[in-house]
């Protein structure tokens, strides 16, 4: 149940993606080089995908808990702080460099494309690098 | 590196964006979870329990599956035009990678979940993040000149 839901749940999203253009390293720069070869495309898929959840989660978060786990998980931090600005400011500038977010990277993976591969490859170093980094520094504060 | 044109897709980029909301509701319906593709991926890379990782990995197999449901029923695969060099795939790679990590999100966590959730954090990172791509762009292709 649990599987088969989590698979339903990314197939929906690989679709939308794909036919979103999401999916398209090409059409996703030509969306912010503004000044150039301009394709405003995306700003209907963040205003479909925005709305859409923004009504449905109106409507879910009423509930007492989800379907199959006992509650609701939200994010519960607060703090504006230079880690999140950082973060994202960093994520903008891989993202411009190479034109794939995550979420467009891993649907792009089924078009079998070699480039797709080797961008999610250094994504995951990139992951899995700086988890290590915040659990070294973590491991260092509760010692301090 | 410059870029060519690729078509105005209003409708299809509408119908696309309303599925992908749809994934996002369907997900906290069942698990309560937001649908963020960089946390489902740093559960995998990370790993917690086993039962965690299955999930995670069903729907990593279903969103690779999304572009082929799309080739079966249409009978041809959505364009997947990578207009950058190798090194630049690679360095953006390792930099998102990083980034979504300090930034605790990417476009679908932060950028549909959090603004959906009016989540201030997610509203400042995806403006950050916009900015400093749109910027990266533009330097890229028409001060570095591309």
């Amino acid at each position: 149940m649990r599987l088969m839901s989590a698979f339903l749940v990314g197939l929906v999203f690989g679709v939308g993606i794909a036919i979103s253009g999401m999916i398209n390293p090409a059409k996703v720069l030509n969306f912010f080089d503004i000044t150039g070869t301009w394709d405003p495309s995306l700003i209907f898929v963040m205003g479909g995908a925005l709305v859409t959840t923004f009504v449905g989660y109106r409507f879910v978060l009423r509930r007492d808990k989800p379907m199959i786990e006992e509650r609701f998980q939200l994010p519960t931090a607060r703090d504006i702080d230079a880690r999140l600005i950082g973060g994202a400011a960093v994520f903008g500038i891989g993202w411009g460099i190479a034109g794939f977010c995550p979420g467009a990277a891993v649907p792009a993976l089924g078009s079998g494309k070699v480039e797709v591969a080797g961008f999610v490859a250094a994504l995951l170093a990139g992951l899995w690098v700086a988890r290590l980094i915040q659990a070294k520094q973590a491991d260092r504060r509760a010692v301090a | 590196m410059t870029g060519f044109e690729t078509e105005f897709t209003p409708l299809m980029s509408l119908a696309g964006g309303v599925l992908i909301g749809l994934s996002a509701v369907f997900l906290m319906f069942l698990q309560g979870r937001i649908m963020g593709a960089t946390g489902i991926l740093s559960g995998l890379v990370t790993g917690t329990t086993p039962g965690d990782r299955g999930w995670r990995a069903a729907m990593v197999a279903g969103m690779i599956a999304g572009p082929l449901l799309v080739l079966a029923v249409t009978g041809q695969m959505p364009a997947v035009d990578v207009p950058v060099s190798w090194p630049m795939i690679l360095i953006g790679g390792f930099i998102v990678g990083v980034g979504v990590t300090y930034g605790s999100g990417c476009t679908s966590g932060h950028g549909v979940c959090g603004n959906a959730r009016l989540s201030p954090r997610s509203m400042v990172a995806t403006v950050t993040f916009m900015i400093t791509c749109g910027v990266t762009v533009y330097v890229i292709r028409h001060v570095m000149g591309g």
